[in-house]
């Protein structure tokens, strides 16, 4: 990644280096409101012919994807000039003529667009994504180009040039976009959440339901039809299993699927009146809580429910198992041990226990970053019982940092597979939406309307 | 037509005489015309025997609805006979078993060369007294309805599973209730809930309700209510009595509730 980056440009080494090899809770925060971010500079692309009707799906989705993504400074399109250039050969340089008066400098004669166009006020760009579209062989195509403007010359400014294929509709229009852009936010060590999942629990039915939808609320799907109650989803790390916990038999149960057949997969529950919140870990084992010997306990099975064993052996309710992506190798969960609801860590082997919230409040729905060093979760902290807030905190540093408040009851945050968004759920009406945020607490977008819709799991996508 | 036969016959009579006259005078001189003859004696044919039935009786002559009745009779002289209400021609002798529904009067007519004849008999029917009702069921009340009556939820406080001392009193109470009902009703069992209030997440109010309900439990088990007979479940907080956001609601939701099983 490091030399990658070397290669393609020196200022995105300088600004994310440190940052995307240690993203802590400080570090993403900073990274994305410290105003360190890359600028660029994202002209609205023209389409030539048929493709022209599908240019406001594409330079919309284009520029979302861009904006949202927490990781680049997007320049006001207002500012641009007016000959925006469409392919390299509309870039001219500038000529010099001898100055009209004697002791005046010399002109700079425009010959046309140049890269100083962008890298000058009033854009100041570092980047400049253009390019155009086209209908080839009933094939929507997109010519794109990522530009460093800072360079002196074209050939050396280019960092992306590249082709990409769609269907003539504005599906395609999106699809290419999104493309495009996942290429873009790779060369800052981003990654696109196109792709990506989220599911949820909704009552829109007139009961909880596991539903899914993509990252950005579009797509809802419902996936359960128990019409019980069924809550508390997880999805495994490749995105190819989910599970959730389910009254449809009578007691609390854990049931495993495939994501791709949505079809049941076997899971032995233990025999205990409470089976819930499932965890799957990278090597196939499944986290739950268990009652056993008339506590909840954290337990881990092999992912057919085979094998179980106890993990925590205490008494206290101890539930929301939820495993380092990075390591594999220690838990976060929630446990009333130590009195209240606080944050605990532990290792597999349920050893080198500690607490991670400071005793005060009650503490919920712990998320592991993938970086394996920042979590988040929810927290009172502060104020009454039942008023929830999400908190990230470096785990190193022990520092909470509150990224919500004065909004509702908000709980269940959950981060993105980039590593710089957060979904959650809030309260914040007569209903419990789902919205997504970067993890300084911007930029807030609210997904879902219908119904209640809780417990968000962000998960990478099957295809 | 009777009549005429007659008459034809004493003309055809007349007429032979005639005729053997008439040959004699062939022979001899005409004497005088014979007087006339003598009116032929016409005798009356014998008369047919008079239709006669002898016996139609019912057997017996008073029945009670859905039982049979025996219709016997003899008749003489008839060439023709049969009864109403369906029975239809019968012979001369015989018996037939009829179900009258209702108090029927049965008429066999005959009839023959001797004339007709007919005899009722009726058959009384009698509706039967009702069956007895069924014996009333005791006057108990089921296991459900006492539980659902008189049966009264422990209350917790916020984030806890003891048993607190009003809730120690309740669940005594609910001890006495649970064996009388399994006295009373050897295959019920009871499902003991646990449930919280809205404030804490619903993962670790699925663990604190289920350590409610198991708490509630041992205190019964340990008042001698058999353990076999209880089952417990938690429901979190997915069930609440009420949603205001006040503690006088949120400690109605805190509970350990008894239930029917199944």
């Amino acid at each position: 990644m490091k030399t990658k980056l070397t290669a393609v440009c020196a200022v995105a080494v300088a600004l994310f280096s440190a940052g995307a090899l240690l993203l802590t809770g400080q570090e993403i925060r900073g990274t994305i409101t410290q105003g360190e971010r890359p600028s660029i500079a994202v002209p609205d692309f023209r389409g030539s012919g048929d493709a022209q009707r599908v240019m406001n799906t594409f330079n919309e989705t284009l520029w979302n994807e861009l904006a949202n993504s927490g990781v680049l400074s997007m320049r006001a399109k207002s500012m641009y000039p007016v000959d925006v250039p469409q392919q390299p050969s509309d870039f001219r340089p500038p000529t010099t003529s001898p100055p009209l008066r004697r002791g005046e400098a010399p002109r700079t004669v425009r010959n046309g667009p140049w890269l100083t166009d962008w890298s000058g006020p009033p854009v100041s760009a570092a980047y400049l994504a253009f390019g155009y579209t086209a209908v080839q062989g009933g094939r929507l195509v997109l010519f794109g180009w990522l530009y460093n403007v800072a360079q002196p010359d074209p050939a050396s400014a280019q960092v992306i040039g590249k082709l990409y294929f769609g269907s003539v509709d504005n599906e395609g229009a999106k699809n290419v976009a999104r493309e495009f852009a996942a290429d873009i936010l790779r060369q800052f060590g981003a990654q696109s959440l196109a792709g990506t999942k989220i599911y949820f629990v909704s009552d829109r039915t007139g009961y909880k339901e596991i539903w899914s939808m993509d990252y950005d609320g579009s797509n809802q799907q419902q996936l359960t039809n128990y019409k019980s109650t069924s809550s508390m989803p997880a999805v495994s790390p490749d995105g190819s299993l989910f599970a959730f916990t389910t009254y449809a038999q009578g007691n609390p149960k854990i049931m495993v699927y495939s994501a791709q057949t949505r079809k049941r997969l076997p899971f032995y529950n233990p025999v205990s009146s409470m089976v819930a919140t499932p965890e799957f870990t990278a090597d196939g084992h499944i986290l739950f809580s268990a009652a056993i010997d008339r506590w909840a306990q954290i337990c881990i099975a092999n992912g057919d429910g085979s094998q179980m064993r106890r993990i925590s052996n205490v008494h206290a309710i101890e539930v929301s198992p939820r495993v380092n992506p990075k390591t594999g190798r220690d838990i976060l969960f929630i446990s009333g041990r130590s009195g209240g609801q606080q944050l605990w860590r532990m290792a597999m082997e349920g050893t080198d226990l500690e607490r991670l919230t400071s005793g005060e409040g009650d503490v919920a729905n712990p998320s592991w970053n993938p970086n394996g060093q920042t979590i988040a979760f929810a927290w009172t902290r502060g104020y009454e019982p039942g008023n929830f807030n999400i908190f990230i905190m470096d785990i190193a540093k022990r520092e909470p940092i509150q990224l919500t408040q004065n909004s509702g009851r908000n709980e269940n945050p959950w981060w993105a597979p980039d590593g710089n968004h957060l979904v959650f759920s809030s309260k914040r009406g007569s209903t419990t939406q789902i919205y997504t945020m970067l993890a300084d607490g911007t930029n807030v977008q609210r997904l879902t309307t219908q119904g209640n819709n809780t417990q968000p799991v962000w998960a990478k996508g099957i295809n | 037509m009777r009549m005429n036969t007659r008459t034809l016959s004493a003309a055809v009579f007349a007429a032979v005489l005639l005729v053997s006259v008439a040959g004699c005078k062939k022979k001899a001189p005409a004497p005088a015309p014979p007087p006339p003859a003598p009116p032929p004696k016409v005798e009356e044919p014998p008369k047919p025997p008079a239709v006669r039935i002898d016996s139609f009786t019912a057997e017996p002559r008073s029945i009670e609805r859905g039982q049979s009745a025996t219709l016997r009779w003899s008749v003489a002289n008839a060439t023709d006979i049969s009864i109403d209400q369906n029975v239809g021609a019968v012979q001369a002798n015989g018996t037939r078993q009829v179900f009258p529904s209702d108090s029927t009067t049965y008429t066999l007519a005959a009839t023959g060369p001797g004339g007709t004849d007919s005899r009722s008999v009726t058959v009384d029917v009698s509706s039967p007294p009702p069956p007895p009702p069924p014996k009333a069921p005791p006057p108990k009340i089921s296991g459900a309805e006492m539980l659902g009556r008189e049966a009264q939820d422990a209350y917790f406080d916020y984030d806890k599973s003891d048993i607190r001392e009003d809730a120690r009193q309740v669940l005594t109470r609910d001890a006495d209730l649970l064996k009388r009902i399994f006295a009373g009703d050897p295959n019920f069992t009871v499902v003991i809930e646990g449930h919280c209030d809205e404030r804490g997440s619903a993962e670790y109010n699925l663990g604190l309700g289920d350590r409610r309900a198991t708490a509630a439990k041992d205190f019964l088990v340990q008042l001698g209510v058999p353990s076999d007979r209880l089952k417990t479940i938690s429901y979190g907080k997915e069930r609440p009595v009420c949603t205001e956001a006040n503690e006088e609601c949120y400690q109605r939701n805190r509970r350990a509730h008894l239930s029917p099983g199944q």
